[in-house]
């Protein structure tokens, strides 16, 4: 069954498109990835699916109901995990979860029974009655998480759920999220801008840039487009002539220059390293380091975009500060 | 416009119910924002109560005069920052998790009207209390049942207004301003602290614009029996006050966006 299905979402802001015509559907109990740099539009595709902004152009259902016509069948089939928290600090986690659970309708019993439940999944049961102001970071995003689940959603969607985290807490709610995808038929939507997560996490995964959906697949299959290994090779000068002889080899299936370095696919890249090195040496090209890896997502971004996932938030930056020096020196 | 059916009493209650947790837990707020009003009574009243102030009844003491208008003042403080509440959850992101759960828009701000005033309401008669305890008399228990009337009226009317400014502003940024420029304004024009009489007509004439001038008559007016206006003037026209704002505040809470 499908649960979510966008066409031609697009969303405007004051001249620039933030979204642009986005098409995707996903499936119940499927746990779907939105994976691009920040600015890409990740966040204003997750705010108009869940009823929070309204799409300029273009149509989406969440659980069978139109988002900009049926808004509170909507809103009642969701749950959700903001990017940045939205708890009640002077409130307990119990008071948080309570007010959730009211707000949505639950009778007293269930509600007592479901947040009991939820508390539990997210291990926080000995810390219910103490002020959210007092909580860890880590603890904060567990108890949005519960409180997301509080009434039973069809839909979950989590808006970088780990973003800011360290390592370890990160690695826990990654494991939280396995859990609840596992045992019931929620379907999850998460954005996120670190690859391992999506590639970890995600069943699907829809590389996002610039407001558009570049690529759409399994996690393998979208590193399968890659053909093999990378082969990375750093070379002082005249890249651009070691890269016009290997182009034309048979087993080379992809060459890119990136960087300095020179990026190659293959089949059994550790066999081929040799022979390549021979090539540079034949032509009087000297490699100085040799990188050979599994192809990430990361350099599936990269195939996509002619960036990194950095490189590209770097350039994004750069532009909205640009655009703040001109919106200042207009006043 | 508002279907009744569609209005959620269990949400009103656990807004309010909210407001109430924060309110109580908030110590520092409460004596932070009874403190202005309780120094004007104290020094303006203590200061002017020998002085006799043109336009005004021989047997009327100022500090008489006074305290319904600082109770007043309590009202429109507490009732405007209320409604401007609204900035503060936009701020700290909770606004997010109430637009996004099913409950329609009216019964958010009915919610919120609710609590505001409970909070509003309690805070003007912890005022009135310690004018009692000061020495202030009123003309009776029918006349305190008539000045809480009033004090709904005159919370009702602000939070509607504060909850205009809030879904016009985009951050709190703009909120020394909506103090300077609206509240104090609003709050010297009601003729609080002095008897309108003695302002030239020009600006006489902007104080009856400003509804404030009404609550504080009626206050006076259950209070301490002495009014400019007659109870039942000052009460119809707080009515149609509180009722625009409420609606007001209502559409355009409902048009801001919030995200």
């Amino acid at each position: 069954m499908c649960v979510i299905k966008a066409e031609n979402l697009t969303k405007w802001f004051n001249g620039f498109v933030a979204v642009d015509h986005i098409s995707f559907s996903m499936n119940q109990g499927e746990l779907f990835g939105l994976l691009g740099p920040n600015g890409a539009g990740k966040t204003t595709v997750i705010n108009m699916l869940s009823t929070l902004l309204k799409p300029t152009s273009g149509y989406a259902e969440v659980a069978g109901f139109n988002i900009s016509k049926n808004k509170d069948d909507v809103r009642g089939s969701i749950g959700i995990v903001f990017q940045e928290l939205a708890l009640d600090n002077r409130l307990t986690g119990r008071e948080n979860l309570e007010f959730h659970a009211m707000m949505y309708g639950m009778g007293k019993e269930e509600r007592r029974k479901r947040i009991k439940e939820v508390l539990e999944l997210v291990e926080l049961t000995d810390k219910t009655d103490v002020l959210v102001e007092k909580y860890s970071g880590g603890m904060k995003r567990r108890l949005e998480i519960a409180r997301g689940l509080v009434h039973k959603p069809k839909v979950l969607f989590l808006d970088e759920p780990t973003l800011g985290l360290d390592a370890q807490t990160r690695r826990h709610i990654w494991d939280y999220i396995k859990k609840l995808n596992k045992g019931s038929e929620i379907a999850i939507i998460l954005t996120t801008h670190y690859m391992e997560e999506a590639d970890y996490l995600c069943d699907r995964v829809a590389i996002i840039d610039h407001g558009k959906i570049v690529a759409l697949n399994t996690p393998n299959k979208l590193k399968d487009v890659l053909g093999g290994d990378v082969v990375s090779l750093e070379v002082e000068r005249s890249i651009e002539d070691l890269m016009s002889h290997l182009k034309n080899l048979k087993w080379v299936k992809m060459i890119k220059k990136h960087n300095g370095f020179l990026n190659l696919t293959m089949e059994k890249g550790e066999k081929r390293i040799p022979e390549l090195i021979n090539i540079a040496q034949k032509i009087g090209i000297i490699v100085s380091s040799v990188n050979l890896r599994k192809p990430s997502l990361e350099d599936v971004f990269l195939h996509f975009t002619g960036k990194t996932i950095r490189e590209q938030e770097t350039s994004h930056n750069e532009r909205s500060r640009e655009k703040m020096r001109r919106r200042m020196m207009r006043r | 416009m508002i279907k009744v059916k569609s209005i959620n009493s269990t949400a009103i209650y656990v807004l309010w119910l909210r407001e109430m947790k924060r309110f109580v837990r908030a110590k520092s707020r409460v004596i932070g924002t009874l403190a202005m009003p309780l120094f004007f009574l104290a020094f303006l009243g203590l200061g002017f109560n020998n002085m006799s102030i043109p336009g005004m009844s021989k047997d009327i003491d100022y500090i008489r005069f006074l305290v319904p208008g600082i109770i007043g003042m309590t009202m429109l403080f507490t009732s405007m920052f209320a409604g401007i509440s609204v900035l503060w959850d936009r701020e700290f992101g909770f606004l997010k998790e109430i637009m996004v759960t099913p409950v329609n828009r009216v019964s958010i701000v009915l919610g919120r009207i609710a609590g505001g005033t409970t909070t509003a309401l309690i805070q003007g008669l912890l005022i009135l209390g310690i004018s009692l305890l000061m020495g202030f008399k009123i003309i009776g228990i029918s006349s305190l049942l008539l000045s809480i009337v009033f004090m709904l009226m005159i919370a009702t009317t602000f939070i509607g207004l504060g909850l205009i400014f809030a879904s016009k502003m985009k951050d709190i940024h703009g909120f020394s301003l909506i103090m300077n420029f609206v509240i104090f304004p609003l709050f010297f024009l009601s003729g609080a602290l002095f008897p309108l009489g003695n302002l030239p007509f020009y600006i006489r004439y902007i104080s009856y614009i400003d509804p404030l001038t009404y609550g504080v008559d009626g206050l006076r007016g259950t209070l301490i029996g002495v009014s400019s206006f007659s109870i039942i003037f000052n009460f119809i026209i707080l009515v149609g006050f509180s009722l625009m704002m409420v609606l007001l505040g209502a559409y355009f809470f409902e048009k801001s966006e919030s995200v």
